[in-house]
């Protein structure tokens, strides 16, 4: 019995052997070799993609670009008016969404129980806005925004005159802040969860209230992360275009928008309609690719100072606990 | 927190009473603020809501404004009609001509045909991709790769319909003799651009939270490094692959700017990767700024919002439950 079990034992070890030198050297390899030209193949993409951009657009970017107004029918001229339009879309966004996304995530971390109904509610409600697609957004803006509260101020203070019941800027602005509404919250919430619990402890043993205690003790030290969102949500709300077609986003506009009510280009819509709509593709070509330079510019260094933003906070909370 | 642990302190020692501690008595502004903090959580909840409602209020008339039905139904979007003209019943879409045509086939087997395509290729590559930095790489290495990745998540969509319009069309045109420059093929390719960062950034957390001791175990057992990582470290992440498989589907059915740039808009029944699609998204976005407020038309567009709605609602839902089965099933087994 013994010597039968010796053999068998002996037998299946060589058995492993076996397997573990021919066979699945070539499986290992075989997978490695794989998920690395899986991650290659998005990393070379991602190169083709900028170095084309980058290319093909810093021959016409220029200060002037970046400064100047269109001129003769997009096709010499630059860019400035989509900046600041763009710039005032996203401050009255910043200004409309962050509040109440860093309300939201501090209600939700501090205050709430974690498995209250109201809670949940919140919580699904967040994930799902994430994942509404942009478009939907865009109906949204018209359906609410423009035709219910516009039409209602309308009615209200202009005697039914068309001042707010159209496209404008401010609308969408509050479209583009219901959007990146996510994104704060869970960045913002991301960082109240890395405060240490000693230090809430000790403000309310040092006898704060808990409102002192989140406002003075918790808020400031989520402070990179509530920023590391308001950076995230500016680098969407910029780069998106589906929301503001139909809120408030125009092709081309004389003046600057001066008022809440005024439309405004932006970078983003301006490229999709020179590549989209312009009759003639090859003498606006290279303003196209100048404008998605800087587009691309702006967002990736938004991008960049979010992660950095975010690495410096984690090491620093690494560094207190 | 802290009251809590007083209570304890105090049923716990009986001898000499600490003395009884309370929090600092708050004053009636705080209250107030933190009442309004409540309020504003639920910003999120009535947004959803909002949006829901207002697109579903701009579509109703389809089932009760005679106007409306005059020109389209439920049924009449569904069901293939035999138009004027035409040998045979069929699905058109067709919303801006003499007889108004607002089948709805094409549209659908557009968004299916564009969504297939680039999820055959972003699920792979994602979570080929995400296998390889949570497993293969160096820790040092992995830092520098992961937020390269996720790069390309910060590229604006309108950025990649733009490349997939000007280049990509080209290239594929070339490569493999296309007849149309813009198709199902090139827009799904480049909206796959959109899905992998999704994918990838999911899959690979769940990836890495797989417990050191699985493979350890795995490991003691005699299975080669692939053995372990085809069947112990996939099977154990594969809810939040699950997860980002989800929500990258509900990302592709949903966007809008690439596959409206790169897709040729052509509303055709095929299964023909190589002829041009439109997709229901697409069709809100190129359509809705030139229709009648209040119209056939506009109802029909919003009826089209409220279902890409509903669709990307329930995707979203399942990814999101996937998510949190995956945290309490890894929190549980740690």
């Amino acid at each position: 019995m013994t010597a039968a079990a010796a053999t068998a034992g002996k037998s299946a070890l060589a058995q492993l052997a076996v397997r573990r030198t021919r066979r699945n050297l070539v499986a290992d390899g075989a997978m490695a070799v794989a998920s690395g030209a899986a991650l290659l193949l998005v990393l070379a993409s991602l190169g083709v993609i900028l170095f084309d951009i980058v290319r093909n657009g810093t021959p016409h970017l220029s200060w002037a670009f970046i400064t100047e107004a269109p001129r003769d029918g997009m096709t010499a001229g630059g860019i400035f008016p989509a900046i600041i339009g763009m710039l005032e879309m996203v401050i009255l966004m910043t200004l409309a969404g962050v509040p109440v996304g860093v309300a939201t995530a501090i209600y939700l971390h501090e205050y709430s129980s974690p498995t209250s109904r109201l809670t949940r509610t919140i919580r699904i409600a967040v994930a799902n806005l994430a994942g509404v697609p942009s478009i939907v957004f865009g109906l949204f803006g018209l359906g609410f925004f423009v035709q219910f509260l516009g039409a209602g101020i309308d009615k209200a203070f202009f005697h039914g005159e068309k001042v707010y019941g159209q496209p404008a800027l401010i609308w969408a602005a509050l479209t583009m802040a219901v959007l990146t509404l996510p994104v704060v919250i869970v960045a913002t919430e991301e960082a109240l969860r890395a405060v240490p619990q000693e230090l809430r402890e000790a403000s309310l043993a040092l006898g704060a209230t808990k409102f002192q205690t989140v406002m003075h003790v918790v808020v400031p030290q989520a402070a990179p992360g509530i920023l590391t969102g308001t950076i995230l949500a500016v680098s969407r709300g910029a780069g998106e275009v589906a929301p503001i077609l139909f809120t408030g986003a125009a092709y081309f506009l004389p003046q600057l928008p001066k008022h809440l009510s005024s439309q405004f280009m932006s970078p983003s819509y301006h490229v999709y309609v020179l590549s989209t709509q312009s009759p003639d593709v090859d003498a606006t070509k290279p303003i196209l690719y100048a404008t998605v330079l800087v587009l691309l510019g702006l967002t990736f260094t938004l991008n960049m100072a979010a992660v950095i933003v975010r690495a410096r906070m984690r090491r620093q909370h690494a560094g207190v606990a | 927190m802290a009251r809590e642990k007083s209570r304890s302190a105090q049923t716990t020692a009986p001898p000499i009473r600490p003395p009884k501690l309370t929090l600092a008595p708050a004053p009636l502004w705080h209250r107030a603020a933190e009442w309004m903090l409540r309020c504003l959580a639920v910003s999120a909840v009535v947004a959803i809501v909002l949006i829901l409602v207002f697109i579903a209020k701009e579509a109703a008339p389809i089932f009760y404004s005679a106007a409306v039905r005059a020109e389209v139904t439920l049924s009449k979007m569904w069901v293939p009609q035999l138009w004027p003209g035409y040998d045979e019943s069929a699905s058109i879409w067709q919303p801006v001509s003499d007889i108004p045509k607002f089948g709805i086939w094409p549209l659908i087997v557009g968004t299916v045909k564009v969504t297939v395509v680039a999820m055959v290729v972003a699920v792979p590559l994602g979570v080929g991709a995400a296998l390889y930095v949570s497993q293969y790489a160096r820790p040092g290495v992995r830092e520098i790769l992961k937020p390269i990745v996720e790069l390309l998540a910060g590229i604006p969509s309108v950025v990649l319909g733009f490349f997939a319009l000007m280049v990509m069309a080209t290239w594929f045109q070339d490569l493999f003799h296309l007849e149309s420059r813009l198709n199902a093929l090139v827009s799904g390719v480049a909206l796959s651009f959109a899905v992998i960062p999704v994918i990838f950034t999911l899959a690979e957390e769940a990836l890495r939270a797989v417990p050191r001791s699985y493979v350890e175990a795995s490991t003691a057992l005699g299975a080669a490094r692939w053995q372990t990582t085809l069947r112990v470290v996939l099977p154990a992440a594969s809810p939040g692959i699950a997860a980002g498989v989800a929500l990258g589907l509900g990302r592709a059915v949903g966007e809008t700017m690439i596959v409206l740039m790169a897709s040729g808009n052509a509303a055709i029944v095929s299964a023909n990767l190589a002829d041009s699609a439109r997709t229901i998204a697409a069709t809100i976005a190129a359509e809705l700024a030139e229709v009648v407020f209040g119209g056939s038309h506009y109802t029909v567009l919003f009826f089209l919002g409220t279902l890409l709605f509903l669709t990307t609602f329930c995707i979203n839902t399942i990814g999101d439950w996937a998510i949190r089965r995956m945290k309490i099933r890894l929190g549980g087994m740690a």
